[in-house]
């Protein structure tokens, strides 16, 4: 029962900000500029587009008005046309979502599977040269800007190596060798269900790449997250007993202490999820990623505003989104939680 | 008038001890003691560019075609260009924005967040809620992203990225700050100077903001690297310095596309903010031992 009420009171606060990030991104791009219907036509507005606009817009009606009008269009999905390719935002958003989401998700993936051990095994062996290694590797993750991991993976796989593609999601001769079927636009599931092997291998190469330079800070987080909490944990009592009734090591470590250490790890998990969407978008134009970030990139070069602006309100509506998932799935997994 | 002087001076013997604390921690620790000295190289080399750098004047923007593309040298360490400038100098005198102008955006992101913090902690009710409701409005956005549609729509430029920056980095603090001041709320000497009838603001100002200098300083610290993380990140999407000047994050875009075959281009600039940033995470790290702000969220 507390927990059901927690949940509906997470749910109705998230709603409660995602209105508020509305009135951000209609402050920020309505409010702000001098001349917000110059920025919505772009760099070669004459001044009758520039008077037509503002009337399309309502930008001279009350500010109140302005915004009831920005929530209705919002509400129906309308987040106005993009300047440079005509077509509607939310169509440019949701047709590039799939390459930004494969992406993401290998690098959460790989970066959870990696941090969560590397930081209980850090923890297990405090001060051991492992430990040491794994400290090293997570502050170096931080520290490294994407978009210049990226290149030197690049110089390291591409030029010296050459074992890896320098970018792309896939070869520019597979369109015409084993075209891959769109079926979810995941590029590796949709190679999956249809047996394509060579474009599964090639998608696959495509990847490693780019999940590494993404997953570098939040595998550098999480392994240091899950250390920490692993190492509070490995101090309590119940471990100390467990480890006397001589319970196999690694019970002690993998179930009994992990297991209440996992929570802090997934808020950590949900945190660098939302970091490693900005992240995308660098490591999406150092690897020519057809995804979102590199259309956002292309919209803020070209000064392409509702472009800039949709992609904004996605965005923070997404990380409301995942803070809520994360703190639900907490709740379900630490009744604890809901009492806070 | 005399009894007010009291806590307030036992306090700041308290902070100087922690500080002292603090000092002597750094400098038995040579990971500390080296980043401390690297970051302290760093400022100094951005404060004094002009006379550091070998060519200021390329270092400034100021083209050389004969030198177009040259290969590291004796000249030039860390080789030139394409418009044939040494990046050695570049890379000097891009420290200054890329590095002095994050410290100033956490400056004025504590300047502006730690004062509303400590009025929604010590005031409570309708006020703070309305300072954190706001602030978690702020909160909603990735930061990043917030900062790149404030920078774009304030238009390209340093100090329109930096107004983005400090825009989308003052709720950390004020969120910060309002968990020590609720905490210290409970103390004696705040009590103490409630009862013989301190203002308010006195006590935000006198008693309650200089105690929380010390989590601030670390979290500032801390955040530091992740700010100019983001600072070259929208230097590197065109957000920020515009060309000709320098910007580690500009001069590693601009390098991209000559890696394969000039890779010193955007390798220089690139390990300057990587080693920057490095050195404040393993300091703040140090730092958020002695410390733990973190106790107060």
């Amino acid at each position: 029962m507390r927990q059901l009420e927690f949940i509906i009171r997470r749910v109705l606060t998230s709603i409660f900000v995602l209105i508020g990030v509305s009135v951000m991104t209609f402050v920020i791009s309505r409010v702000i500029p001098t001349n917000a219907a110059a920025l919505y036509i772009g760099p070669k507005a004459r001044p009758e587009d520039i008077e037509r606009v503002t009337k399309q817009l309502g930008l001279d009606k009350p500010l109140p008005v302005q915004y009831a009008v920005y929530m209705t269009e919002l509400l129906h999905g309308d987040l106005g046309n993009s300047i440079s390719t005509k077509r509607p935002v939310l169509d440019e958003i949701t047709g590039r979502l799939p390459a930004t989401l494969e992406l993401l998700f290998s690098a959460m993936l790989f970066a959870t599977l990696v941090g969560v051990p590397l930081g209980v095994l850090s923890a297990r062996w405090q001060g051991n040269p492992l430990d040491i290694g794994v400290r090293t590797l997570s502050i170096l993750g931080v520290s490294m800007p994407a978009f210049y991991l990226g290149l030197l993976l690049q110089i390291l796989f591409f030029r010296n190596l050459d074992i890896l593609p320098l970018a792309g999601r896939v070869s520019g001769d597979l369109r015409f060798t084993n075209p891959i079927q769109p079926i979810t636009n995941f590029f590796l599931i949709d190679s999956l269900l249809t047996r394509n092997w060579v474009a599964l291998k090639d998608v696959f190469l495509h990847l490693i790449l780019p999940s590494l330079t993404l997953a570098a800070y939040p595998l550098g987080l999480i392994a240091r997250m899950t250390r920490a909490a692993m190492l509070e944990t490995l101090e309590q009592d119940y471990i100390r007993t467990a480890r006397a009734y001589g319970i196999r090591d690694y019970v002690v470590t993998y179930l009994y202490a992990l297991k209440n250490a996992i929570n802090p790890t997934l808020t950590v998990v949900g945190l660098t999820f939302a970091f490693a969407l900005t992240g995308a978008f660098f490591v999406e134009i150092i690897f020519n990623w057809p995804g979102l970030g590199l259309f956002t990139v292309r919209s803020l070069l070209n000064v392409d505003y509702p472009a800039v602006m949709g992609v904004t309100l996605f965005g923070a509506t997404g990380y409301v989104l995942i803070n809520l998932f994360v703190d639900i799935i907490q709740a379900w997994m630490d009744p604890r939680v809901s009492l806070k | 008038m005399a009894v007010e002087q009291v806590p307030a001076l036992e306090l700041e013997t308290q902070s100087a001890r922690t500080f002292r604390h603090a000092l002597n921690v750094i400098a038995r620790d040579p990971l500390s003691l080296a980043s401390t000295i690297v970051i302290i190289l760093f400022i100094f080399m951005a404060l004094f560019a002009k006379q550091i750098a070998p060519y200021p004047l390329e270092g400034a923007g100021k083209t050389n075609v004969d030198n177009s593309l040259i290969a590291p040298s004796r000249e030039h360490p860390f080789g030139a260009d394409l418009l044939g400038r040494d990046i050695l100098s570049r890379v000097i005198v891009g420290a200054r924005p890329a590095l002095i102008v994050p410290i100033g955006v956490v400056l004025f992101a504590v300047l502006i967040g730690a004062p509303l913090g400590a009025i929604a902690g010590y005031k409570g009710g309708w006020v703070d809620e309305v300072i954190m409701r706001v602030t978690d409005l702020f909160l909603a956005f990735p930061s990043l992203l917030l900062a790149m549609a404030i920078a774009s729509a304030l238009g390209r430029g340093l100090d329109k990225a930096a107004i983005a920056l400090v825009v989308s980095w003052w709720p950390w603090y004020t969120r910060l700050v309002r968990g020590v001041t609720l905490s210290l709320k409970e103390r004696y000497f705040v009590e103490a100077a409630q009862a013989i009838g301190v203002s308010d603001w006195t006590i935000i100002l006198r008693h309650i903001l200089p105690n929380t200098i010390s989590p601030v300083l670390v979290q500032a610290t801390v955040d530091l690297g992740t700010v100019i993380l983001a600072m070259g990140g929208l230097a590197f999407l065109g957000l920020g310095t515009q060309p000709p000047s320098p910007d580690w994050g500009l001069m590693v875009s601009e390098g991209r596309a000559y890696i394969l075959t000039q890779w010193w281009i955007a390798t220089f600039p690139g390990m300057a903010i990587f080693i920057v940033v490095l050195a404040f995470n393993l300091l703040g790290d140090t730092l958020r031992d002695i410390f733990d702000p973190r106790q107060y969220k």
